[in-house]
């Protein structure tokens, strides 16, 4: 009988992980609420909800299996020219497009996550790398097909959910696009939470190990990789539906670069870090660019050193200094 | 789901029917140095089997061999009466060969609860759920929760393993692999760096477990090993030297001299 009641206060902490705080729930109203209370930027909101989903998609390669990328912006790049193409060709429905773009960046992950299954992490860098780089030629080359180097232009999205038209301002942009966040988040921490999350975490943290309690640890990154790879794919359709564009920078390092600094910014292997460290990122981005255009990226290599060197919980919790 | 058994083939013979985990004319050479001379070793169901042999003896290497880690240079390893030396180590686990490692093999990040949780899903084919919340099955908590109390890890449950004490995460060491529910169990040093007044309840405890479970013990307390072992192999430069009771390895002049420090005139016999 006793331990039967410990085992169940057990099952009670093991599950309090699992449920949702009122925070959370807070913290999603607050973000939901967005575009209404700022009007006039909800155009920004409209790409940090998508830089957010394409960070959650390499906290779950980088944060939860532990697999470094160069280049996850060839996902984000291929479910974006996807998407375009099929609303340009096909159908300008939006949540098609999407589901259209997210499946061809799946196909895309399943294939890459080959690659990345052998050597250590500097070739996985150089190998994810090299694949993003050969997507940007591609496009590039492609050009009766993509456009070439002047982006593939003259994509017209029909209303989401045939419905709500995509207006100037922004608004419809940024709802449709936090919507798709959302589901996707909530997707991502349902999968965290599961066995299957611990099994990844597991690897994660001693891949000789989780081998040896009966994982395959090859199928199961291969697996995580195939799931970010859908992630960015949706973040990149949604890139392109709210747009009506895609041009070939979205397979430049840049991209991949700065969705690795967003998660540091925000911290890795948590499902907020990457949502929080969009936010910071762009906030920071659009704060001091505004003040010196051309100097920006020197003051967010200066914080970057500082975060890294004195610590992200340290920086945030300035009374701690001295205690 | 794989199943476990398309993937070897099937060679029993009368002779194995007992015998759990066997060794054929098993070698493993790393460029001229031989690790592994042609091991034959029978680990019979319900053993307690201990392997001892001086320091680099080949004894880590052996279970590597065993448990897929490394690969044989050549010989047969057979489960059950199967052949399994050529499948992925993950398939040997599920098939219920199991080990603990002589260094501490843990998941840092999670809490012994948590870990143990995840293993036990992951034995009962569960591994691969994602609409459940890990501890959302009340018969894989209360699982993990005997196994904390057998292994009196339930103070520390919740702590992150990373920050446990040595003598805890040892413990969990050995948890994790009795929550594969093994069939046969290959221990390495399971005891080393416990505290010395722990280390034969630890033992007893691996000793009491059911005789479904054959255990090969690496050691190198002799006391410790005399107390649990009801067979005794001895292990020098990669190959079998002797086998036996432990009384009769007790007073055999030849393991007498190894452990006494004459192993080198012994290596030219």
């Amino acid at each position: 009988m006793r331990a039967h009641k410990a085992s169940m206060q057990m099952q009670k902490q093991l599950l309090k992980a699992s449920q949702w705080t009122w925070q959370e729930v807070l913290l999603w109203a607050l973000v939901f609420a967005t575009p209404w209370i700022f009007p006039g930027h909800a155009l920004i909101v409209n790409e940090v909800a998508i830089v957010a989903l394409f960070a959650l998609s390499l906290d779950l390669v980088l944060g939860y299996a532990g697999v470094v990328s160069l280049g996850h912006a060839a996902f984000l790049g291929f479910g974006a020219y996807t998407a375009a193409l099929f609303a340009k060709h096909i159908m300008p429905d939006p949540f098609a497009g999407l589901l259209v773009g997210m499946s061809a960046s799946t196909l895309l992950g399943a294939v890459f996550s080959l690659t990345i299954l052998r050597g250590t992490d500097l070739t996985r860098l150089m190998v994810t790398l090299g694949l993003a780089l050969i997507l940007l030629e591609l496009a590039n080359k492609l050009d009766w097909l993509t456009g070439g180097s002047d982006g593939l232009q003259g994509v017209l999205m029909g209303p989401v959910l045939g419905r709500f038209e995509f207006d100037l301002m922004g608004q419809t942009a940024a709802s449709y696009s936090l919507a798709v966040l959302f589901i996707l988040f909530i997707a991502v921490r349902h999968w965290v939470h599961s066995p299957l999350g611990a099994t990844v975490k597991a690897i994660r943290d001693n891949r000789l190990r989780a081998s040896a309690i009966g994982i395959n640890v090859n199928a199961k990154i291969a697996l995580v990789y195939t799931v970010a790879a859908a992630l960015a794919g949706a973040a990149g359709a949604l890139m392109a539906q709210t747009t009506g564009f895609a041009s070939l920078d979205i397979f430049a390092l840049d991209r991949s670069a700065d969705v690795m600094l967003m998660l540091v910014i925000g911290g890795v292997g948590w499902l907020y870090g990457g949502l929080l460290g969009a936010v910071g990122f762009k906030l920071m981005h659009d704060v001091i660019s505004s003040i010196t255009p051309q100097y920006w990226t020197f003051w967010i290599g200066l914080f970057l050193v500082v975060l890294v060197l004195v610590g992200r919980d340290k920086l945030l919790k300035p009374w701690k200094w001295w205690a | 789901m794989m199943s476990p058994n398309t993937s070897t083939k099937t060679v029993t013979t009368s002779a194995t029917v007992t015998c759990v985990l066997e060794t054929r004319n098993l070698l493993k050479k790393f460029g001229g140095i031989t690790a592994t001379d042609h091991v034959n070793l029978k680990l019979q169901q319900g053993a307690r089997h201990a392997l001892i042999g001086p320091n680099g003896a080949g004894k880590t290497t052996l279970i590597n061999l065993m448990t897929g880690v490394l690969p044989a240079t050549a010989g047969q390893i057979f489960l059950q009466g199967q052949e399994i030396s050529h499948i992925a180590p993950h398939l040997r686990v599920r098939q219920g060969l199991v080990r603990t490692f002589q260094i501490n093999q843990l998941f840092d990040t999670l809490t012994p609860l948590e870990t143990l949780a995840m293993v036990i899903s992951q034995q009962k084919g569960l591994g691969a759920r994602v609409w459940q919340a890990l501890g959302a099955q009340a018969d894989v908590v209360n699982r993990a929760e005997e196994l904390l109390e057998l292994f009196h890890l339930q103070a520390v449950h919740d702590q992150v393993t990373a920050q446990m004490p040595y003598g805890k995460r040892r413990l969990l060491e050995m948890a994790i692999a009795l929550a594969c529910e093994p069939r046969v169990l290959l221990l390495d040093e399971p005891v080393a760096g416990v505290p010395a007044g722990e280390r034969e309840e630890l033992l007893r405890t691996v000793s009491n477990l059911p005789k479904d479970v054959s255990i090969l013990l690496i050691e190198h307390d002799m006391d410790l090993v005399f107390d649990f072992a009801d067979t005794i192999t001895v292990l020098v430069n990669g190959a079998v030297l002797t086998e036996g009771t432990p009384r009769e390895i007790a007073n055999d002049p030849q393991v007498k001299a190894v452990y006494l420090g004459h192993g080198e005139e012994l290596q030219h016999v």
